[in-house]
């Protein structure tokens, strides 16, 4: 019998009850009709018309928020990956940064940007050609699609990217030798090859459309309508509807699981393609006389999704009146002040959120290292079960964890609401597939063979592991807590279901003051918090050495 | 920043003269001391109760104040829900929904305490049994934007806004999470019925969540119109010079008292009602007045020249506890035409 065994059962123990505790609740609650068992809360929910119009809305929302993603990130991975584009250093640098962007910063952001009559783009639309309808709406579904679309197909992009980058180019060279134009090339014999992983980015941002709260609760709500997660938060109102807002859930938990499904079956086709990772060569497609009108499409599109918000975020941070144009009467930093010693839930959130990303990156990290160990050195009975288990949290929106999470821990015995902790449960559920994927991708290139040596030499597994295996896996665990800790920080969906005024974090207060149409003050906090995140993403490339988005260099 | 430096400035020397050493005396005051601090959940405009909880916090050295500001359905919410969780953060309970301390007061979770100087205030800002008073009182009112629309054409009675030609122009606030706004639509409920809402929902009207958000809508021109909102958050944006004009419509403006009251299971109560009789105080109350434009029912508090008397507006009011019976009501009818 090994003796580190109550170790790795342990962590498998942990996960366990920390996935399954709060899903357990959900289905029960959501059977529960206060008078007994039932199927009445799901009654109530289907024939609800308010709740078929917020799902309506949310299928249309994911579908075409997958379609644009697909559209703009497929280009922009072929001509990264495969192309003599120009600045690809600089693309891929804008894109890490439009990837960690919060969606719903990007979304407030567009607001001063699109607002149909004090959007800064629609007032110079009418100067320019004094017409008197604006140009853009982004109170409507188009203008919902549109900023979700920006921070969505970045995941499609690394998707892409990362396939074409390991496909040899040889079967392109041969279509050209014999006469194919480019892009017939492109169409017919590099296409075929990524479709998996085309298919598998547009039901990746799909995924992203479905489970976001903050955008529609910024752009939807104003303009009248609901999605399914704005709709499940507004259960919450008092009085509350947990039960309707459980059954509510349960169409969002089974549409992720199954697309999820799908997606892991078109991955698992990828064989056909020749995807030989050593094999090959991979040359640049010269674009000719395309080459900088692509550059500029590029940066048209990092312009939407980066340049323009950011800067209306600082001129918002800078300005007495955002609408107001720049200039040295309207330059103030009163709003800076007012956000950092003034708004007292500032400060408090700023500490509760840095908590909280350390201890989740912390923990989550060698949570994610000791399970990855576990499964890759098949420590424990089943360990081939445990990745199933440990991943399953993907399959939850963050909206639907936090009520199952909220029905677990308001009642006896474990009463977590109020404290930080119930949201540290939250953060860690949520980030666990992640962190998981990181450190598996991790362990699996570390071979064995100086474990072993560790073990003949009559080393213990625990001191093997923490002689030998650490060390050799430390930059990766360390990217590990990065990507959690990055995760944590700008996390709104569970978060603003699952707070107490003593455990605002800073998304919270962001949504707060939006209420409220704070604009200077939302715009200091949001690029607080980019700021933040840049930092982490700074150090995080100095010590893995390389892009952090998996595109080689 | 410095017009709230100086204020404070000169109501520490106020107290210092006048009140400072009756409250020096106060028994109170250790107790209150040994707390530490008080927990206000509140619906005043944020930057106004940042600065009566910084009024407090210079008179009271030693106490801090904790604000947590957001809608008054939201803050119901979550009280109600820290309590079936066993929570007790909240002190004092300060919403724009009368309806909520009926609600709260039958539920037995009020703490019955009579502020100092509230016996001199109107009937309208007093609870009969003595557990919640009106700290501070706006009128919903019509609001536009003076660079959009020039004054002959601005609507001038609530009918006018159903006027098709303001079709996606205007902006109302939601009382599915604004308790001055709930108030309004059942005051014009009353006066128009159910209709005028149908009607209005008609024009495309922008939602924004809190009843101060209407007014910084129609200021920054997103929106021209603002068919409610507090009177209160538009006078400020007005002194500070921003482009919106107040409309007080002569078939009545409805009239929100927003009561205060101290939670029965308030984990710091000498702090709560050393601040609670601080925010009733003559000063305290003349501030809300001056710098924030509000109502208030201190009968020695005098208003700004430039805004109606109280006196001389037609008032509409609802009873807080038909708004309290027809609160649900109020939400689902409002979600039905306006469509979230």
């Amino acid at each position: 019998m090994e003796r580190s065994l109550p170790v790795w059962l342990l962590a498998a123990l942990l996960v366990a009850l920390l996935i399954l505790l709060p899903l357990a609740w959900l289905v029960v609650l959501s059977l529960s009709t206060g008078a007994g068992a039932g199927l009445g809360s799901y009654r109530a929910a289907l024939t609800d018309p308010q709740l078929g119009k917020a799902l309506w809305n949310t299928i249309v929302l994911a579908f075409w928020v997958g379609a644009f993603s697909l559209a703009i990130g497929a280009p922009m991975a072929w001509l990264t990956a495969r192309t003599d584009l120009p600045g690809k250093r600089t693309i891929r640098a804008l894109m890490l940064a439009s990837f960690v962007t919060p969606p719903f910063l990007g979304a407030f952001a567009w607001v001063m940007l699109a607002g149909p009559n004090a959007g800064l783009l629609n007032k110079l639309y009418r100067e320019v050609t004094g017409a008197q309808e604006p140009l853009l709406n982004i109170f409507s579904m188009p203008g919902l699609i549109f900023a979700v679309t920006l921070y969505t197909f970045p995941y499609v992009f690394i998707m892409i990217a990362n396939t074409l980058e390991l496909i040899a180019s040889d079967l392109e060279e041969a279509a050209a030798i014999l006469g194919a134009r480019r892009v017939t090339v492109a169409l017919t014999v590099t296409l075929p090859m990524v479709a998996p992983a085309i298919a598998s980015g547009f039901i990746l941002a799909v995924l992203q459309a479905l489970a976001l709260f903050g955008s529609p609760a910024i752009l939807a709500l104003p303009a009248g309508f609901h999605t399914i997660t704005t709709q499940i938060w507004s259960y919450f109102q008092y009085p509350p509807k947990v039960e309707l807002a459980a059954a509510a859930s349960m169409p969002l938990l089974v549409a992720t699981a199954l697309l999820l499904w799908l997606q892991k079956r078109l991955l698992g086709r990828r064989g056909y393609a020749s995807v030989g990772g050593k094999t090959g060569q991979r040359r640049g497609i010269a674009l000719g006389a395309w080459r900088w009108p692509a550059f500029a499409g590029c940066l048209a599109v990092m312009a939407c999704s980066i340049f323009l918000p950011y800067g209306v975020l600082a001129k918002a941070a800078l300005s007495r009146a955002w609408a107001q144009p720049l200039s040295w009467d309207n330059f103030t930093l009163a709003n800076v002040w007012f956000t950092f010693w003034q708004y007292s839930a500032t400060q408090s959130a700023v500490v509760n959120t840095l908590e909280l990303g350390v201890m989740t990156a912390t923990v989550g990290a060698l949570m994610a290292a000791v399970l990855a160990y576990t499964v890759n050195r098949r420590l424990v009975p089943g360990a081939q079960f445990l990745p199933f288990l440990v991943l399953a949290p993907v399959v939850i929106p963050g909206v639907v964890l936090a009520v199952g999470l909220f029905i677990a821990y308001t009642r006896p015995p474990l009463v977590l609401y109020g404290t930080l902790w119930i949201l540290f449960a939250a953060y860690l559920t949520k980030e666990l597939p992640v962190g998981y994927s990181q450190s598996d991708a991790t362990f699996r290139g570390v071979h064995t063979d100086l474990e072993e040596a560790g073990r003949i030499l009559g080393a213990g597994r625990l001191r093997v592991l923490r002689e030998i295996t650490a060390p050799l896996a430390r930059s990766g665990i360390i990217a590990t807590w990065c990507f959690i800790f990055i995760g944590v920080i700008r996390e709104l969906s569970a978060s603003i279901i699952l707070f107490t005024p003593a455990t605002k974090v800073i998304s919270v207060v962001i949504f707060d003051l939006k209420e409220e149409g704070q604009f200077g003050a939302i715009a200091v906090l949001g690029l607080f918090m980019l700021l933040v995140t840049f930092a982490t993403v700074t150090l995080m490339q100095a010590l893995l050495g390389r892009d952090v988005l998996g595109v080689r260099e | 920043m410095n017009r709230a430096r100086a204020l404070i400035a000169a109501l520490v020397v106020a107290c210092a003269i006048t009140g400072g050493a009756a409250w020096a005396q106060d028994p109170r005051l250790e107790a209150a001391k040994k707390e530490g601090k008080v927990v206000w959940y509140t619906s005043l405009v944020l930057p106004s109760a940042e600065k009566v909880a910084k009024l407090f916090e210079a008179a009271y050295p030693g106490i801090k104040v904790e604000v947590h500001r957001t809608g008054s359905q939201r803050i119901i919410q979550r009280v109600m829900q820290e309590l079936q969780a066993n929570i007790k953060t909240v002190d004092v309970i300060h919403t724009s929904d009368a309806g909520h301390f009926v609600m709260l007061k039958d539920k037995k979770l009020l703490a019955q305490y009579t502020p100092a100087g509230t016996d001199k205030f109107p009937a309208g800002f007093k609870d009969k049994d003595g557990y919640y008073f009106g700290l501070r009182a706006t009128v919903n009112v019509i609001m536009y934007n003076t660079k959009s629309v020039a004054a002959a054409e601005a609507p001038k009675t609530w009918k006018d806004l159903l006027d098709p030609k303001w079709k996606g122009k205007e902006v109302t606030a939601h009382p599915g999470y604004s308790g001055v706004t709930a108030t309004h639509v059942l005051a014009l409920v009353h006066l128009y019925g159910w209709d005028y809402f149908k009607q209005l929902g008609q024009n495309r009207v922008m939602l924004t969540q809190s009843a101060n958000d209407p007014p910084t809508v129609v200021a920054s021109g997103e929106r021209i119109i603002a068919v409610n909102g507090g009177e209160y958050s538009a006078y400020q944006l007005k002194k500070k010079g921003n482009p919106i004009e107040i409309v007080y419509p002569k078939e009545g403006v409805p009239l929100v008292v927003s009561p205060t009251a101290i939670a029965a299971f308030a984990p710091h109560p000498n702090a709560a009602r050393l601040f609670t009789d601080f925010t009733f105080t003559r000063d305290v109350q003349q501030v809300m007045a001056d710098s924030e434009g509000l109502y208030t029912g201190h009968p020695e508090v005098k208003y700004p020249a430039d805004k109606p008397k109280l006196g001389e507006l037609k008032l509409l009011t609802v009873d807080a506890d038909e708004l309290e019976k027809r609160n649900e009501e109020i939400k689902k009818r409002f979600v039905e035409f306006f469509g979230a």
